[in-house]
């Protein structure tokens, strides 16, 4: 799944290797095999995060209403909604929209209040049908930013696959039923067109990379340009948000697979706080797995029905356009994009101890580390010349706040 | 004002002002609508240059400022095509016009793009400009009329000779250079060529083996004769030959065999009894194909507007791949490792072989040498490398770059080629090089400043002849051409300071004490076989090993079949991937990464115009920005620590200032300007056609549940 494929050659003496592929595959695919698989317990640190941004305030508060998941089973015990929408508008617009996700914020402006919504597909049907609950609510969310203007409404999927969804069901925000919202849709495909891209993409780096024809191939996996319409959408959604002084509402159908990558994005490309370590941590652990990321089945752990329809490596995706973000603009931090690779290894091999591989060191970043060293060196060395010297003439003041000025401008630097 | 402003843009004396039009609109194509500027459009002997009316705007300097050429300026050498638009419809122009255009348009071979309205110019001056441009830019030119005379001929006396870049112009660079590369031993300088008696094309001095006679290079003005390039620490030796011209006649071709075999079996050299040929014209892609793919590659570049950039970024990567161009770079890039493996692993002498010997043969033996040694991956030696290969090697640049607009068949970017692949090294291996991406891009611009006399002739010869003629007949003194390599007539020191790379490891060395001592050991131990070379029993040069050569050079058709046979394919691998599998000498041999993702698009040359391709405060310049700063804070912290340590006086220590400009610098950075404001990222919406076959895959639903039954 790493795109490393292990072979092994077993020796011929008989019995042995039909035991080891019996263990093997046992241990491999334990979900086929009623094993248990151990299951990581989500910690709460994400709404310690919107304390920090100064969340509940009187336009926003938590609510407990989904503390035993009786409202919505694959969000967070503990969410975040407009003040003035009561327990009870929640349970009526959870009626509307597909498997209770109603939308609740994912971040908030800390300056101009704008928030990012996110929730799932409404509930429309091929008759169109109309909820006045969660029309009023969606007008809430916006008044909740003082907003005159509408409320943007981004749906992550094309244009087509909206319409087509009305025939199970589902649907999008028509112009009638909500006049306050202008809805854009985004064009990033489903799950399994990710799928069969990134499996075109496996076909032309493994085993070897071809000679020639390289770019024409990996055109014609087209991950990148999906990588591209992700961010796109992203940018589109933290645009928005940022200098479009906008609150925005993110949906796709079920609003845990597109919704998660562009709201996370958009989160990333705005809050430098999410780029640190930690809050990457955060991030991922808040708008990925509390808000019901189907990790297990898209990446299929344990099981080995490799055709299953239900895997698409969406997770990998959205830390593949993490990393061209981090390639492109972000502080180059090496530790950030080795964490971006055990992330995705964690992910794939629930065994932590295989980690890393034989990635030689970058020349750059080492050179880097060498004057970072000899700064360090450099300093310690001047400050105890200094306290000599004080100790000497006692009139030299002048350089001794210097080093230290640097010191702070160096850490807000990295 | 203006015609004081115009004098103020003149260079020099000898720039005249040839003809000049007022109120052109010079603009830029943005979402449909134009922005831009009005001022004086004007075209002098040197160059074609835009004065905006309004002087003010100087806060948008570039951070790389060329003392020579400004941002409006185009010299007439950097002209690619000119188009004009009628009536919104583009059309090229050359030679005489019947109608002029509304609007011109500029493309310029550093890939710079310029849009001028001349719809308010009155009619007379629209059609001298037009033509007037046309005629200095577009149509074959006479050698002396090139501006570099009439500079030459007046140039400031303020050269101060020619640094310290090795010319090879005398007998004694090419000693020292065989001296440095051990190569003496085996080669000579020699002085045959004085001139110009052998041949018009060979440089005068230059260096051949040994035991080759005077005569046999005079035979046949050189051709047949190996000439040496350069010498491997191991002995092993670079060789180049310029090949005989096919001949109908029989009993001429019998007598080149002849010949041919009489130098192979003089050139015995034990230890090295084998000698690989490669036939350069037959093993890598004709001048035509790489004229060809660059003619394709570089309109990618040449970019109207941002609807343009917007509509070849869907599909980018196949229209790369279209041109070829990246891939005549790897199959370069490969050709010169499997030179260097033969060198450097099989102790094998190498002999490139091509008609004139001046063209891939360049590029070829430049790149082995970059791989190989690391002086040529200083700025000196590299700086002397092309002095030696190229410039003195008698590289064709005035018919190459068509400077004269002589003949278009002729033109082929061999030395941008060159360039590219060097890129590709340096990009690779930042540390390995003490020069910067910049400096390439800089010297591949300085290709069309007619200033240099380096860019601007075909050989030693032409230039040696053109000015002694000249100066003899005007009884003046002769010409004091400028080489490119002295930096400061284009940068200030401020801008030079790009050229360099504050990533370069630099080589340690050893206490001067120590290097005496290791450099006469050294001496000592070459000594030791030269003895036994020269008493040793001639051995014979392999037969089929010589007749392989023979049949190579008389007729290539015969060659291409025994070089495509014998070629033993494993060995390249297998040295390839074992010298990847080990960590990097910075200072030893370097060998370039050639699998399809590894070859790149040298952005900063060719992206470096097109605002939408920016990243702002990205790329890898804000590292290397990141790493300036750092060095810049080491090296205050090192002068306050020494002046801690002589603190006689107190108190007076000033706090150095620190290089803080690196917040958002352009990852194109240094040549980035901000043109265009809004950059709107289109969305590939519409270009799922290709998707067809997988048409139900795209239509379905992430999870196929029927909501309409979980509703109630």
């Amino acid at each position: 799944m790493d795109m490393r494929n292990l072979r092994f050659a077993l020796k011929q003496e008989g019995h042995s290797r039909r035991d080891i592929f019996e263990v093997l595959t046992k241990h491999a695919f334990p979900q086929s095999h009623n094993l248990n698989t151990y299951i990581y317990v989500s910690a709460k640190l994400w709404v310690l995060y919107n304390v920090l941004q100064g969340l509940p305030n009187e336009r926003w508060r938590v609510t407990f209403i989904n503390e035993h998941y009786g409202l919505c089973d694959t969000y967070p015990s503990l969410l975040v909604v407009p003040y003035n929408a009561t327990d009870d508008d929640l349970k009526k617009v959870a009626a509307f929209r597909s498997r209770n996700r109603i939308p609740v914020l994912s971040w908030i402006h800390p300056e101009n209040q704008a928030v990012i919504m996110r929730c799932s597909q409404p509930l429309v049907g091929m008759s169109g049908k109309r909820n006045k609950d969660d029309e009023r609510y969606l007008d809430i969310i916006r008044e909740a930013n003082g907003q005159i203007s509408k409320l943007t409404i981004y749906d992550a999927r094309p244009n087509v696959n909206a319409v087509a969804n009305k025939a199970t069901g589902g649907g999008y925000e028509s112009e009638d039923a909500y006049p306050n919202a202008e809805l854009f849709f985004l064009d990033i495909h489903n799950i399994h067109v990710m799928r069969e891209s990134l499996k075109k993409l496996k076909d032309i780096v493994y085993p070897n990379v071809e000679e020639s024809h390289w770019l024409s191939s990996l055109e014609s996996t087209h991950w990148l340009e999906h990588i591209k319409l992700v961010l796109t959408g992203a940018i589109q959604v933290a645009d928005k948000v940022s200098s479009g002084r906008s609150s925005v509402l993110v949906h796709c159908s079920d609003g845990w697979d597109r919704t998660a990558q562009l709201t996370s994005l958009a989160m990333l490309m705005l809050d430098s706080y999410y780029r640190t370590i930690e809050g990457f941590e955060v991030l991922v652990q808040k708008e990925w797995i509390s808000f019901g990321h189907k990790f297990a089945s898209r990446i299929g752990h344990g099981d080995k029905n490799h055709a299953d329809a239900d895997r698409s490596p969406i997770f990998l995706q959205f830390i593949d356009c993490v990393w061209q973000m981090s390639k492109q603009v972000f502080y180059k931090v090496r530790p950030f994009q080795l964490l971006l690779l055990i992330i995705l290894q964690v992910n794939q091999i629930s065994n932590p101890g295989m980690l890393l591989s034989n990635d030689q060191p970058n020349p750059v970043e080492q050179r880097y580390m060498e004057l970072l060293a000899l700064r360090d060196d450099y300093m310690r060395r001047l400050e105890e010349l200094q306290i000599t010297n004080n100790s000497k003439i006692p009139n030299s003041s002048a350089s001794s706040t210097s080093p230290s000025q640097m010191m702070s401008q160096v850490q807000t630097h990295f | 004002m203006l015609i004081l402003r115009c004098i103020e843009i003149m260079i020099h004396i000898s720039e005249q002002l040839l003809c000049e039009a007022s109120t052109v609109y010079k603009y830029i194509q943005e979402d449909g609508s134009n922005r831009g500027t009005y001022g004086k459009l004007v075209c002098t002997n040197f160059k074609i240059a835009f004065l905006d009316d309004d002087s003010t705007s100087d806060d948008n300097e570039p951070q790389l400022k060329n003392k020579i050429i400004g941002e409006n300026d185009i010299t007439l050498q950097c002209v690619d095509q000119i188009y004009g638009v009628y009536d919104e419809k583009k059309k090229l122009l050359t030679g005489q016009l019947r109608k002029y255009p509304e609007k011109l348009i500029i493309y310029c071979k550093d890939l710079r793009v310029f849009n001028f309205c001349l719809r308010y110019t009155k009619e007379e001056e629209v059609k001298r400009i037009v033509s007037g441009i046309i005629h200095h830019s577009q149509t074959p030119k006479l050698l002396k009329r090139l501006f570099l005379f009439s500079y030459a001929s007046a140039a400031p006396n303020n050269t101060d000779g020619r640094n310290q870049t090795v010319m090879f112009d005398t007998l004694e660079d090419w000693r020292d250079e065989l001296e440095r590369t051990k190569g003496n031993v085996q080669y000579k300088a020699v002085s045959t060529n004085e001139g110009y008696k052998v041949s018009e094309k060979l440089p005068l001095y230059f260096v051949v083996p040994i035991c080759v006679s005077e005569e046999s290079i005079l035979k046949y003005e050189g051709r047949g004769i190996p000439i040496w390039c350069w010498s491997c620490h191991n002995g092993a030796a670079l060789l180049k030959m310029s090949a005989f011209p096919k001949e109908q006649d029989d009993s001429t071709s019998q007598m080149q065999k002849a010949f041919l075999d009489g130098i192979y079996r003089t050139i015995r050299k034990p230890p090295y009894e084998l000698l690989k040929t490669d036939d350069l014209s037959s093993s890598l892609p004709s001048l035509q194909e790489i004229q060809t793919a660059y003619t394709r590659f570089k309109q990618l570049f040449l970019i109207d507007n941002s609807t343009d950039f917007w509509a070849t970024d869907v599909k980018w990567f196949s229209l790369l791949e279209s041109t070829n161009w990246l891939e005549i770079i790897r199959r370069v890039l490969k050709k010169a490792i499997e030179v260097v493996e033969c060198l450097e692993r099989q102790h094998t002498n190498v002999l490139l072989i091509e008609e004139s010997a001046t063209d891939l043969c360049c590029v070829i033996s430049s790149l082995v040498q970059v791989m190989m040694d690391s002086y040529s991956r200083t700025k000196l030696g590299f700086q002397s490398l092309i002095q030696k290969e190229w410039v003195i090697g008698g590289h064709g640049f005035l018919d190459r770059c068509n400077h004269l607009h002589k003949s278009d068949k002729e033109e082929a970017p061999v030395f941008l080629l060159l360039l590219n692949c060097v890129w590709q090294l340096v990009q690779q291996y930042p540390p390995a090089f003490e020069f910067t991406e910049t400096y390439l891009t800089v010297l591949s611009d300085s290709l069309y400043v007619p200033i240099f006399s380096t860019f601007f002739f075909n050989s030693q010869h032409q230039k040696d002849t053109t000015t002694t003629g000249e100066s003899l007949k005007t009884q003046s003194s002769p010409f004091r051409f400028l080489t490119v390599w002295d930096w400061s007539v284009q940068f200030d020191l401020k801008a030079q300071a790009f050229l360099n790379n504050p990533l370069y490891a630099e080589k340690p060395k050893p206490e001067k004490s120590q290097r005496k001592t290791a450099r006469f050991k050294h001496q000592r131990q070459l000594s030791l076989p030269l003895t036994q070379t020269k008493s040793s029993p001639k051995r014979g040069f392999f037969r089929e090993e010589t007749d392989h050569l023979i049949k190579n050079i008389l007729g290539k058709r015969i060659g291409k079949f025994i070089n495509s046979s014998d070629e033993p394919p494993n060995s390249f691998r297998e040295f390839y991937d074992s010298w990847h599998s080990k960590p990097v000498d910075y200072h030893g041999l370097l060998l370039p990464r050639i699998d399809g993702p590894e070859i790149k698009v040298w952005a900063q040359r060719y992206l470096r115009w097109i605002p939408e391709a920016q990243l702002h405060g990205g790329g890898t310049i804000a590292t290397a920005a990141k790493i300036l700063d750092l060095m810049k804070e080491v090296q205050n912290l090192q002068v306050k620590m020494d002046e801690e340590h002589s603190q006689a006086v107190s108190g007076d220590i000033h706090a150095v200032p620190m290089l803080r400009s690196s917040a958002r610098l352009s990852s194109l950075f240094p040549f980035a300007l901000l043109q265009r404001q809004s950059v709107k990222p289109a969305l590939p919406t519409s270009t799922w056609k290709d998707l067809e076959d997988e048409d139900d895959l795209v239509k379905r639903d992430d999870e196929f549940v029927d909501l309409s039954s979980d509703v109630l």
